[in-house]
């Protein structure tokens, strides 16, 4: 049947995520922080991070969202812990790219990488951005 | 009933056949509105009230026919309390506009905690210019709306009471011809928006006893950009046009301006003439179904589809629980998973429901919600797309169990 095609959209590393997200909550000893809504949902991301000499030392989110944001935003800060804000801006711009579809390397994503499949869901795809947005976002504040 | 006249519902999507059930979202057109269409604009299209010329004349008297057309259907006294907008929402904000003018500092409006943002943020926003009072009638633990809590509401320092008719999230119809009386006794008008309703149900403004009413031609098998006010004529004749330009205009001097006469005194502009045309003609093919034969059938299928709904073990079903209470809009959420991925779970299985906050956010709020699933059914729906919904809701919920468990 026709929901077999969702196997692509939520792999089980994705559910996993979502269920036991990483990284959830606040944190005490922030620098940086953002609260991004997706209004076409009233889905709600606080992220928030600390940034030392130009390294994401520590990051947390909390808020409500559907399973791939959710996810993505547990995939996301584990990717960007112990990156430079250069690398991790790099990592958006992989992120991006992979969502619409394009073809990029997307190894230094690591686990995010397998929201690869959502570039098949248009509707989706700002759910799966959401947290790239945020750190983006968060970075530049 | 026969969906054969719908060519777009005859079509797979994800491998499945398409079962739309997006319908307070807006309506597929039927044949008969996408060829009159067709035609419109192969031998009639032309400019309105302007020109001399045949095609002119042609097109006037079609645009002019569509609205006497609308006048019948909701049974208004004179086609000049038809007024052309572009939907609901300029519908009401029409109204907050001109009308709103009568709305000093002191004063109260009532609307209820269900309103669509539509019928929500225009009042909310005059109350802030006329520093007025915005008061919200709150509903019932069963979802209606709070008749008790309306009567202490609406005082004689009420000018504007403004009511959805049926609420676009929780499907239940509101009492607005009670609520109608209630305002009249203390002074205030009365405003009721009906885009949910004036698809499904027959519709009496003057039953009613309504002073305004506001509806779109989308969500009743017309083309989008196109809706209607109604307001009654006393009223319309105070008020002041919203918008200046063409049309609109009896005689314009250098420094002053006279009005046209009702309706057009609100219609500046090259107006939307094919959607007001397609607008009478969804007419003439909702006519032809029967519009109690719709509110009838609507029925059947909730009663059929909601305890089904019911049924489902984890399945959050908001609104009345008495199909009596309820239009064919049912809201509701998968414990443990946002209706986003209900929704695309739904969608895989070729049912298209819709998924968010409905653009009634105080409401979602009131409720503790952030976001439901909604599934909204038409006439042209079978009880056969009620079984198809509740399979892929089943199915769905068992994807995620076995994904996550």
């Amino acid at each position: 049947m026709a929901l077999s095609r969702m196997d692509n959209l939520y792999r089980q590393v994705i559910l996993d995520h979502s269920d036991n997200p990483h990284h959830h909550g606040e944190l005490s000893d922030k620098t940086n922080d953002i609260e991004l809504k997706n209004p076409t949902c009233g889905d709600v991301l606080k992220l928030d991070l600390k940034v030392e000499d130009g390294k994401i030392e520590d990051a947390a989110f909390s808020g409500y969202g559907c399973t791939i944001s959710q996810a993505s935003a547990s995939m996301m800060t584990d990717a960007v812990i112990g990156k430079t804000t250069e690398q991790a801006e790099n990592m958006v711009q992989t992120f991006s790219s992979m969502i619409i579809g394009d073809d990029v390397d997307t190894d230094v994503l690591e686990d995010a990488a397998t929201l690869e499949g959502v570039s098949k869901f248009p509707a989706r795809i700002k759910c799966a951005t959401l947290a790239w947005k945020a750190l983006h976002k968060a970075l530049n504040k | 009933m026969d969906n054969n006249d719908f060519p777009i519902l005859h079509q797979k999507v994800n491998d499945e056949d398409l079962v739309y059930l997006d319908n307070a979202a807006t309506t597929q057109k039927p044949k008969a509105v996408i060829e009159a269409m067709e035609k419109f604009y192969y031998e009639d299209n032309a400019n309105v009230h302007r020109g001399v010329h045949t095609l002119a004349e042609r097109s006037t008297e079609m645009f002019e026919a569509a609205r006497e057309k609308i006048r019948a259907f909701i049974n208004a006294k004179s086609s000049k309390e038809i007024i052309y907008t572009k939907g609901t929402t300029d519908s009401l904000n029409m109204i907050a506009q001109s009308y709103g003018e009568n709305v000093h500092e002191g004063d109260e409006i009532v609307i209820s905690i269900l309103e669509h943002h539509s019928n929500l943020i225009p009042w909310q926003q005059l109350a802030i210019k006329k520093n007025a009072k915005l008061k919200y009638i709150n509903l019932t633990d069963d979802g209606e709306l709070d008749m008790k809590q309306a009567e202490e509401l609406i005082t004689d320092k009420t000018k504007i009471v403004s009511v959805a008719h049926v609420s676009n999230v929780l499907g239940v119809i509101s009492p607005v011809k009670k609520l109608a009386e209630l305002a009249h006794k203390h002074g205030a008008v009365m405003v009721v928006d009906g885009a949910q309703s004036t698809p499904h149900m027959p519709i009496d403004v003057q039953d009613l006893d309504c002073d305004f009413f506001a509806f779109s031609g989308h969500k009743m098998l017309a083309e989008t950009g196109i809706g209607v006010l109604y307001g009654k004529e006393e009223l319309l004749n105070e008020m002041t046009p919203v918008e200046y330009g063409g049309e609109m205009i009896e005689f314009v001097k250098k420094y002053e301006t006279t009005w046209n006469e009702l309706p057009w005194k609100f219609e500046a502009g090259t107006p939307n003439i094919a959607g007001a045309i397609s607008l009478g003609y969804a007419i003439d093919y909702l006519n032809g179904v029967g519009m109690q034969k719709i509110a009838d059938y609507e029925q059947q299928i909730v009663s059929y589809v909601l305890p089904k709904l019911l049924a489902i073990d984890d399945l959050e079903v908001y609104g009345p629980t008495d199909p009596k209470k309820h239009t064919a809009v049912i809201s509701f959420n998968l414990k443990g998973l946002h209706p986003h991925d209900l929704a695309t779970g739904l969608d895989m299985e070729g049912v298209a429901v819709r998924a968010g906050h409905h653009c009634a956010q105080p409401l979602m709020t009131y409720l503790g919600l952030s976001a439901t699933a909604r599934a909204s059914f038409y006439f042209y729906n079978s009880l056969e797309d009620a079984d198809k919904l509740v399979d892929a809701i089943i199915a769905t919920k068992e994807f995620f169990k076995d994904g996550t468990i």
